[in-house]
């Protein structure tokens, strides 16, 4: 937000105050909605093969390796990102933004291509209601993922238009707090999903 | 043409819908007629479909809930009409599953919540001192979003096929083996649509409670009323999330051949019901805990008296609040998860009736030596408490696993969920709205019209609700079109129908004291008509733009009866310029962009979907580039307009 004469300062941060706020709130809705897959798919994950393959014999480690790596790397690059805009670095901050987003685009590509390995295993989205769940699971994760690259892009075009302000810091941190929950997230369905449906 | 068949409506061709497809029609254009005529439609587009005003859009949620209680209310006499004597005809099967499903929905979705919604966004702000929601923008689009979804239901009616599963739309009988025409796809969506606008108004409000109160009102200092709020809106972004994913799935089963709840291929049906239930009993929470709230500001309010046990109140919610979540199992006790998850769950639900008794008598002893007015607001609270009592106690009935599997899906549960839910829910939302409507509109409804519609309320209830208990216990299942007159069912169901006839009149009194009283009340009652205690009342009548010229200065729950009898002084600043958010018509763009969504995803119309998934992205971009600073009232502005009300406040 400009720092317009008439508007007091205080009333900016409010805003800024109550945005955070709402988005932590956000979050803990969308650990709901996390929640609510992981306990579908525990339900499913042996009692709903029905026909279809199970998880340790369509799940492969390397892409989905390399992807943990990628995300948890942009996890890392975005908490970058977050620092050098408390210090007042745009250059470095929008540097690692672009990295960030990235090393997303790098872990949307490798679902993509796991996704179509999937399909070629003879495990889509009809097959059964494990491979429903677990698509849907990935899909959800990946989905947001996706909508991340997108809201960070419009994020980078701002802070370059008008500078660090109130208002583009603001939504920067906000951005920030998403592609970490998002981190989180996966090492969820990478821990639960992933390594126990391999051992 | 093949195309356009998909539109048509199926198996039925009953006289009656060709003749409300006509009422609809004349009546949308007589709405569009009227508004040309008069020259409104500047005024409608500024000051309602553009407003981000909690009172406004509290105002409209209230108008939309009154017109699906009148589209909810017309299915019960229908059902109740069909009922009535043996071997009826007047409804065959298909029809008759119509309409108890949109009967359901549309009550519980469509009327209670955006009632206990719009209530609680007219409410809140003014109770805690604010000038208006933490995120006013949202606040808009949350009602859009809701109306759209409404909408969309009330469409499949002529446009497609109502659903007809259920309002709990169990699988398998959900799924295309069973319900092969749209009517599902309409739920999933219209639910979806409108849920998304429950989950925003959820963190809205969370963060207007927790954020924007008047200084010195600590949270034990908050009326009772935000304090149910507050929990309602808790359980609303836990459970609401629940619903979204059960949705998806229906949907992607549906309409992308999955297996969620298929009975093949590694489907589970139950998984539906436990996850609709996961949601489906807090929400039976979301939509109490507020009508709770509102009847304790006015039991305390017309017994004269403070409300007794405030930390207890406060205490008993936050349990419920957490009981909530464990109990949905109770839903199906006869569907055989085995006696160890029956007996946990039947504990659980048992014990949902201390805190709930603990509020019960809180309110027996507000009253307890006051002075009580019998307003009718406060008749509708007195008659609430040994209703929902009966309710309760019956509750606990069912609670009972075992003998669960003699109440299951009879007219005894039908009598017990509409026993809590119309004295609960209904009854404080009345209650509440002719409370409030003075600081909405003014004027106060007229008193001997609104003891009428009462009176025709509280026996239209008893006689329709009653019967069904014994009739369920003779055996009576519900869900059913017709019996055969060996049952014996017929005497019992007629005194229901007449109940339900009752009820009828008594809603229709209550919209022709509105006009009644519109034409014929007196403008002049004051900011205080009621002698009420809490901070809304502290306000000008009606309430202007900006709530409170200054902010108010708190010291108990009670702030406003402390500032009239104790000479506490609650408006110490001097007035300021005030900061205002500006009008938008983002809000219902984005909602009407919605509806055409989940229009099209409803009937397969994949080029729809995709255009109006574009235009839903294209919303959320511009609202990223938008810059809205929102604009100042300045003081000389408020000063006057104070004037006008003699004095600041």
């Amino acid at each position: 937000m400009k720092h317009d004469s008439n508007l007091p300062l205080e009333y900016s941060t409010e805003t800024n105050e109550m945005n955070i706020l709402g988005f932590w709130i956000f979050l803990g809705a969308e650990i709901m909605l996390f929640a609510t897959l992981f306990t579908t798919y525990f339900v499913y994950v042996d009692r709903g093969v029905g026909n279809g393959p199970a998880g340790s014999e369509i799940f492969e480690l390397t892409p989905v390796m390399i992807e943990t790596i990628l995300l948890l790397t942009s996890s890392f690059t975005i908490g970058l990102a977050v620092h050098a805009m408390r210090i007042n670095r745009v250059k470095a901050m929008i540097g690692f933004m672009i990295v960030t987003l990235l090393l997303g685009a790098g872990f949307i590509s490798l679902e993509v291509y796991e996704f179509i390995h999937y399909y070629h295993e003879g495990a889509t989205l009809q097959t059964s209601g494990f491979t429903a769940i677990l698509l849907t699971t990935l899909g959800t994760h990946g989905a947001h993922v996706t909508l991340g690259l997108f809201w960070g892009i419009m994020i980078i075009i701002q802070t370059l238009r008008n500078g660090l302000n109130a208002r583009t810091a603001n939504k920067s941190f906000i951005f920030s707090l998403y592609w970490h929950f998002l981190d989180v997230m996966w090492i969820f369905i990478f821990s639960f999903i992933y390594l126990k449906g391999m051992m | 043409m093949d195309f356009f068949d998909r539109f048509s409506i199926p198996p039925h061709d009953d006289p009656m819908l060709y003749a409300s497809i006509v009422a609809i029609a004349i009546v949308s254009i007589a709405i569009v007629v009227g508004l040309t005529y008069f020259k409104k439609w500047g005024y409608l587009w500024n000051e309602w479909l553009t407003t981000v005003d909690h009172k406004r859009i509290g105002i409209m949620y209230i108008i939309s809930a009154l017109l699906m209680l009148f589209r909810g209310g017309a299915d019960a006499v229908m059902m109740r009409l069909q009922t009535a004597v043996p071997d009826n005809t007047f409804l065959d099967a298909q029809h008759y599953n119509e309409v108890f499903t949109t009967h359901g929905v549309v009550m519980i979705i469509f009327m209670a919540m955006a009632f206990i919604i719009g209530m609680m966004n007219f409410v809140v702000p003014l109770q805690i001192g604010a000038r208006d929601v933490a995120f006013p923008r949202l606040n808009a689009l949350s009602f859009w979003l809701y109306f759209a979804g409404a909408m969309l239901f009330n469409l499949s009616f002529v446009v497609g096929g109502s659903p007809d599963a259920g309002w709990t739309n169990y699988y398998p009988l959900a799924g295309t083996d069973f319900s092969e025409h749209v009517g599902v796809n309409y739920y999933n969506w219209a639910l979806q649509i409108s849920g998304i606008g429950t989950l925003m108004t959820g963190i809205n409000f969370i963060a207007t409670i927790m954020k924007m109160r008047a200084p010195g009102m600590k949270l034990m200092k908050m009326p009772m009323f935000t304090w149910s709020a507050l929990i309602t809106n808790l359980i609303i972004v836990f459970a609401f999330p629940v619903l979204t994913i059960a949705l998806l799935m229906g949907t992607f089963d549906r309409q992308f051949f999955t297996n969620f709840f298929t009975t093949s291929d590694g489907g589970m049906d139950m998984m539906w019901a436990n996850l609709f239930w996961i949601w489906g009993h807090p929400e039976v929470y979301i939509l109490i805990l507020p009508a709770f709230g509102i009847y304790s500001q006015i039991i305390s309010t017309f017994s004269q008296r403070n409300l007794y046990g405030y930390k207890s109140m406060v205490a008993s919610m936050v349990v419920i609040s957490l009981l909530s979540f464990l109990v949905w199992v109770h839903h199906f006790f006869t569907m055989g998860q085995g006696a160890v998850a029956n007996s946990i769950f039947s504990i659980t639900t048992m014990a949902i009736a201390v805190p709930t008794g603990i509020k019960i008598f809180n309110w027996l002893l507000t009253m307890w030596k006051g002075k009580i007015r019998f307003t009718t607001p406060m008749m509708y609270s007195v008659a609430f408490i040994p209703l929902f009592t009966i309710g309760g106690v019956t509750g606990v009935m069912l609670a009972m696993a075992s003998a669960d599997y003699q109440y299951h899906n009879t007219m005894f549960l039908v009598a017990h969920f509409h026993n809590v839910i119309i004295p609960g829910v209904v009854f404080a939302m009345i209650a509440g709205l002719i409370y409030y409507w003075p600081k909405m509109f003014g004027f106060m409804l007229n008193e001997r019209i609104g003891k009428w519609a009462f009176w025709n309320i509280v026996i239209g209830f008893c006689l329709a609700f009653f019967p069904m208990y014994i009739t369920g216990l003779n055996g009576q299942a519900r869900r059913m079109y017709t019996y055969s007159e060996s049952t014996g069912f017929g005497p019992l169901s007629m005194v229901s129908f007449i109940g339900a006839l009752l009820l009828a009149v008594g809603f229709v009194l209550i919209v022709y004291n509105v006009y009644y009283s519109f034409r014929h009340a007196p403008r002049n009652v004051g900011d205080d008509p009621w002698n009420a205690r809490s901070l809304e009342w502290a306000t000008h009548n009606p309430v202007p733009e900006y709530n409170f010229a200054i902010t108010p200065n708190v010291n108990s729950e009670e702030a406003f009866w402390d500032y009239k009898k104790n000479g506490h002084d609650l408006f110490k600043g001097k007035i300021e310029d005030i900061h205002m958010p500006n009008n938008s018509g983002w809000s219902i763009i984005f909602a009407g962009i919605f509806f055409v969504f989940g229009f099209c995803f409803v009937f397969h119309v994949w080029a729809g979907v995709i255009i109006a998934f574009l235009g839903i992205i294209g919303c959320m971009i511009y609202r990223s580039f938008e810059k809205d600073d929102g604009h100042h009232i300045h003081k000389e502005e408020i000063e006057e307009t104070e004037k006008k009300f003699g004095g600041a406040k």
